[in-house]
């Protein structure tokens, strides 16, 4: 099979590759996935507190370059972003930009799952309600 | 000067090896005849091609031209020989026993035969990947046929006790068939002295054309006999009917050819090359070698590096360097390597496995080029995995609850 450009680009030049602290009250930490499924995204959201805007994003996957694409590209798309519109990111975007096969596109779930357990980290710390999401199967 | 790409997966194919396309070439245009023409002159020349063949396949493995069935490969080997057996030998029972690390074309097969009332004994393998000697013959019943176990195997190249494994069905009134496709033509096979009864293999393992193998069936001590799956004109014995492929059995047989008299040297050079690599694979962090080292095919290693996915770890390279991943991550299941989970491996470090299948036309420049760009990018990639981090900072991932999908 062979990968798009766009995946291709971010497996080469991953952005974002990082940690940030996840001990932090300003840092949501999403660890999604499992080293059984041959895939794990960790995804790290940093907000400025007053703004609610995300001004930082950091990533770290164990998976196959469609994974570490998706989650590059996620991070890309979170920062400058507020957490209601951080919400709103939808995995079919994802899938769309990236080109992925239908084969992969669990790997754009997992990234927008890692999204979304991030805010809620993210909102669970700062004594807000965590956010109820559809259950889907992957 | 290097030429890239790089092929190393010579357990899925091999190039065809130039000396035996030029054996070929003249079958396909002025010696085109069908073997079965007895009556003229271009039947002749087929059938004498195809008897000259049958000859030098023959004696690869220590064989009679006359126990040699030519097929399509070794799929259909493997189906003749476990179904052919079953059919043949209902009136003495209706076991077998094969086991987990077994090639599809041979688990499928049984599996088959267990929807029309065949029981099959699917021995699990040791974590070195060798069948447990004791375990089989615990298994042999009275009713068994059939042992069906592979020479070689195709993921981690584990090389199984065969002439033990023959002993023991032999004791127990059983026949042995072996799925010989990895082995035969890389390392020494004698059907007498392994006490193989029936086997089967491929020529496009063996620098030869794709779409032609045999099957080997034992005439004598004792002689054997196969039901035929397809019916027809009777060639072969009667055991496999079907025109013979006449350029690909002169190419099977100038590959076995070559495979004889070039084996000791093509292994002494491969082996070294392969040993170079995962020499230099192995002191990568965290790196495991799958697979008995000591009872191994000379060409083949397979590595797990823990904390990298491997068809991620693949991308890395695989524009210049072709390879083959136990990681399934294309597939719909996302279920790793049967083969490695059958060792017992986790599932971690199945998905994180690669096997690199060295050939005849591998150069030690390939080598040094494919040492680097694997450990470039397993480092690289660790930088990026989150439990390559957890790992770092003493974190037990076995104890994290995993959301599984």
């Amino acid at each position: 099979m062979a990968y798009s450009d766009k995946v291709i680009d971010h497996y080469s030049n991953p952005k974002n590759v990082g940690t940030l602290d996840k001990a932090s009250k300003s840092v949501g930490t999403g660890l999604v996935g499992a080293p059984e499924c041959g895939d794990v995204m960790r995804l790290q959201i940093q907000v400025d507190e007053a703004t609610g805007i995300i001004t930082d994003a950091k990533f770290k996957t164990f998976g196959c370059g469609s994974a570490i694409a998706s989650s590059s590209l996620a991070t890309e798309w979170l920062k400058g972003k507020s957490v209601d519109e951080a919400v709103k990111i939808d995995n079919m975007d994802l899938v769309e930009e990236l080109n992925l096969p239908p084969v992969k596109i669990h790997c754009s779930v997992l990234a927008e799952d890692a999204i979304k357990s991030a805010i809620n980290d993210y909102r669970k710390k700062n004594g807000l309600d965590e956010l109820v999401f559809e259950e889907r199967i992957h | 000067m290097l030429k890239l790409p790089i092929y190393l997966d010579h357990n899925a194919t091999t190039p065809m090896d130039p000396r035996v396309l030029e054996a070929m070439i003249p079958y396909f245009t002025e010696n085109f005849g069908n073997a079965a023409s007895r009556n003229h002159s271009f039947g002749w020349h087929a059938e004498e091609a195809v008897d000259y063949a049958r000859e030098q396949v023959a004696k690869l493995i220590g064989a009679d031209a006359k126990e040699i069935i030519f097929t399509s490969g070794a799929t259909e080997g493997d189906n003749l020989a476990i179904k052919g057996v079953y059919e043949m030998y209902a009136s003495k029972g209706n076991h077998i026993i094969t086991c987990t690390t077994e090639h599809k074309a041979v688990l499928d097969t049984c599996k088959h035969l267990e929807k029309l009332g065949a029981e099959v004994t699917y021995l699990e393998v040791q974590p070195d990947g060798l069948v447990d000697l004791k375990a089989l013959e615990a298994a042999m019943r009275p009713t068994t046929i059939l042992v069906a176990i592979m020479y070689a195997n195709n993921e981690i190249g584990v090389v199984q006790p065969v002439k033990e494994i023959a002993a023991i069905a032999k004791k127990h009134g059983a026949l042995f068939f072996t799925d010989g496709v990895q082995a035969v033509g890389k390392i020494p096979v004698d059907v007498i002295a392994d006490g193989i009864d029936i086997m089967a293999f491929t020529a496009h393992k063996m620098y030869g054309p794709k779409g032609v193998g045999a099957l080997y069936v034992r005439r004598k001590n004792p002689r054997v006999k196969v039901t035929a799956q397809m019916d027809g004109g009777g060639h072969e014995r009667g055991m496999r009917s079907g025109t013979l492929n006449v350029p690909g059995i002169v190419g099977f047989g100038k590959a076995a050819e070559i495979a004889r008299t070039d084996m000791e040297a093509d292994t002494a050079r491969i082996s070294k090359l392969r040993d170079k690599l995962e020499n230099a694979l192995k002191q990568i962090d965290e790196s495991y070698v799958n697979g008995n080292p000591a009872h191994r095919l000379p060409h083949v290693s397979n590595i797990s590096f823990k904390y990298v996915e491997g068809e991620g770890l693949m991308m890395g390279f695989n524009k210049d360097i072709a390879l083959s991943s136990g990681s399934a991550c294309t597939s719909a299941s996302l279920e790793p390597s049967y083969v490695l989970k059958a060792l017992g491996l986790g599932d971690d470090l199945a998905h994180s496995s690669l096997r690199f299948g060295l050939g005849r036309y591998t150069t030690e420049e390939q080598i040094n080029f494919t040492i680097k760009a694997v450990t470039d990018t397993v480092l690289k990639l660790r930088e990026m995995s989150p439990l390559w981090e957890m790992f770092k900072e003493g974190v037990d991932i076995d104890s994290i609850q995993w959301a599984h999908h």
